[in-house]
């Protein structure tokens, strides 16, 4: 397009440019830019689709997590004098968001896809979604931290339900601190890596070893900065020694830490199976038949290049007089009638 | 505004102008990784999926609620170890200013630490002009009660018999070989710390805490240990000494009329605190603690009913979504 359409590109909330023959101008100033009309689809059902689905689950995780994380000081203040005192390692609270939980949200947020193309471009009707703002709103957010505020809630309880005039099973104290804080952080990592396991369709090989490999790094880094090696080189600032050793070979934490981590699952897991059953939106009604097509062959037609120029449907969008739009997509200037099987219903 | 479509799909973008020349391709690659077509499981929850779920859920967590209830109640002759336990309530160790107070470079046995305590120990770092040793609000408030248990003969015979009550052995291993240390050298204790002065609400100095003993003396005293070992919640419980059992034939603490006797040294009264003297036993989840068998017969029984009420509502609910048949 010429160089006239560039305040309607920058104007625009997604400006699209096609590279010509008019120059680089429009090109050079859109958000994307691709050579030929026909691409418009892939960039919107695919493309945009998909990265409205990845934003959203994004978001919505990225809050989850942090709340839990945090809000569980609220249920300890209540505890400990009101004098704020962490519930954690201060290591851990480095660690938390930089290195244990960074690369499952990358993955999630470079991989995840709900439907994949073919199905995006079968179905025009799963891009609704996004234009009703239907996946994180104020309403999600409300959900969001519903969820955080009850995961706190057991992420708080029952270790300390576990803990409470208890002892190890040779007699020795289980109730000190640095024991409280290792349980609620392991039990905390435990959650939100199967949270974002439920919330993860589309399961590379590279998802598989973000999520289990950041649990695992967990573990690692955990043994290595409650090591008596590190710990005595730096007793001022390492301070939990022998706290992982000690602790990991008590059964009655591992069963703490099942027991927060199922009961936290629980909630979401019966809500992600009711509410497509029972409050149902229509991309649910896709997705049922998406589902449903899998486990039979698809009849899907792949749609094919088109290499002939006359075949090619060509429309131009014009910015500046009304009327020439309407007219050019109602399909009357062009030569052939269009090949009912490669255009889709639009809604109107 | 006519647009000269290339019938060339190859090459896209670029600059017009160039026809037949060797531009370079600007396509990406036709990789799975590049065209997000990577082989990937795709999971979806069906009803098979999830129903089974919460029916596993629950079966398994029962019979292990169960199991873990029984353990923790389980009534028996006291045999095998007793474990005798203080225990303080409305003592606020987890508060932070006072974790912070301490100093595990001077209890790691670090001689300049000894002598120059570090700033988080203020108020409680020098006292008269001394550094104190151990410094600190954990250290200064440690708990200086004795206990001690007689059995009583019969009821005719007062004459008490003392239960040996066994003093080392209760602290963590890594915190009595690795974490605490005494300072270094091979002077007598007392010469080791002689810069130094003892906590201000301390009876005794560091060095005496167990005369008898070189290895239950100084830092590395069990007691103290437990002691800086800060507990979670206002209510908590510390090992204090081991009741050994005896050998197979005699139960450890025969059934009878028992007398402790409280040497009181530590005074709870002006923070509305309480104190008490805990025996107890313990199993392989630990002691008598029914939170978590509770919690799972709890949890499991919420399980299975919430397995059935989905079985219920899916089947009401796939029912009259089959009889609206979806035509896209």
């Amino acid at each position: 397009m010429g160089a006239n359409d560039v305040s309607m590109i920058k104007a625009a909330h997604i400006g699209v440019g096609i590279s010509g023959q008019e120059g680089m101008q429009a090109m050079l100033n859109s958000d994307f830019a691709f050579s030929q009309f026909c691409y418009l689809q892939r960039l919107l059902l695919v493309h945009g689709r998909w990265s409205y689905n990845r934003m959203c689950k994004f978001l919505s995780y990225f809050f989850y997590k942090n709340f839990v994380f945090t809000l569980v000081h609220f249920w300890y203040a209540f505890f400990n004098g009101f004098s704020a005192q962490a519930v954690y390692d201060t290591w851990f609270i480095t660690c938390y968001n930089l290195i244990y939980t960074s690369l499952p949200v990358l993955g999630l947020s470079l991989f995840e896809q709900d439907v994949n193309e073919t199905w995006s471009l079968h179905f025009p009707e799963l891009y609704i979604p996004g234009q009703h703002n239907l996946y994180f709103n104020k309403k999600e957010f409300v959900k969001c931290l519903i969820h955080g505020i009850y995961s706190s809630f057991v992420l708080f309880f029952v270790p300390m339900g576990t803990i409470y005039n208890s002892e190890r099973s040779d007699g020795k104290d289980i109730s000190d601190i640095q024991t409280f804080c290792l349980i609620v952080q392991t039990s905390l990592i435990w959650m939100v890596t199967v949270q974002i396991a439920l919330k993860t369709t589309y399961w590379t090989m590279i998802s598989h070893f973000f999520i289990w490999g950041s649990l695992g790094f967990y573990f690692c880094i955990l043994f290595f900065l409650y090591s008596d090696g590190l710990c005595l080189m730096f007793p001022s600032i390492f301070q939990f020694l022998g706290v992982a050793r000690n602790t990991m070979n008590q059964s009655q934490i591992w069963l703490s830490l099942i027991l927060s981590v199922i009961l936290c699952v629980i909630p979401a897991f019966g809500y992600q199976f009711l509410q497509p059953l029972v409050w149902p939106v229509n991309v649910d009604k896709v997705f049922d038949r998406i589902n449903h097509c899998k486990t039979r062959p698809p009849q899907v037609r792949v749609r094919t290049k088109l290499k002939h120029p006359s075949l090619r449907r060509s429309a131009y969008a014009f910015s500046h007089k009304q009327g020439f739009g309407a007219l050019i997509t109602s399909g009357k200037t062009t030569k052939t009638k269009p090949n009912k099987k490669n255009s889709f219903p639009v809604k109107k | 505004m006519a647009m000269n479509y290339n019938a060339k799909d190859e090459v896209d973008g670029g600059p017009p102008g160039a026809p037949g020349g060797t531009t370079k391709t600007r396509r990406p690659d036709n990789t799975a990784f590049k065209q997000q077509r990577l082989p990937a499981w795709q999971p979806f929850l069906t009803a098979g999926t999830v129903l089974p779920t919460f029916f596993i859920i629950g079966l398994i967590f029962i019979p292990i609620g169960i199991g873990i209830f029984v353990t923790s109640n389980n009534i028996r002759e006291i045999e095998g170890n007793v474990f005798m336990y203080y225990g303080l309530s409305n003592f606020y160790q987890n508060h932070r200013r006072y974790v912070k107070s301490r100093d595990d470079s001077q209890l790691n046995g670090d001689r300049s630490a000894l002598l120059n305590p570090s700033k988080e120990c203020e108020p409680y770092r020098r006292n008269e002009d001394k550094p104190i040793a151990p410094c600190g609000a954990i250290a200064n408030s440690m708990f200086n009660d004795t206990l001690e248990l007689f059995l009583v003969a019969n009821e005719s015979d007062p004459t008490l018999t003392l239960i040996p009550l066994k003093r080392k052995g209760i602290a963590w291993w890594t915190d009595k070989n690795v974490k605490f240390r005494n300072p270094p050298g091979t002077e007598s204790l007392k010469e080791r710390f002689k810069d130094t002065t003892n906590p201000v609400n301390w009876l005794k100095p560091v060095y005496e805490l167990d005369p008898e003993d070189e290895d239950n003396n100084g830092f590395i005293n069990e007691d103290f240990i437990v002691w800086m070992r800060t507990a979670a919640l206002p209510t908590f419980r510390k090992l204090y000494r081991l009741i050994e059992r005896k050998n197979d034939l005699h139960p450890t603490l025969p059934a009878g009329r028992y007398y402790l006797n409280i040497t009181y040294n530590y005074p709870v009264h002006s923070f509305d605190g309480r104190k008490r003297m805990i025996l107890s036993t313990v199993s392989w989840m630990g002691g008598k603690n029914p939170f978590l068998g509770i919690a799972y017969i709890t949890i499991g029984s919420i399980s299975f009913l919430l397995g059935v009420v989905l079985l219920v509502i899916n089947h009401k609910y796939r029912n009259s979504n089959n009889t609206a048949d979806i035509t896209i």
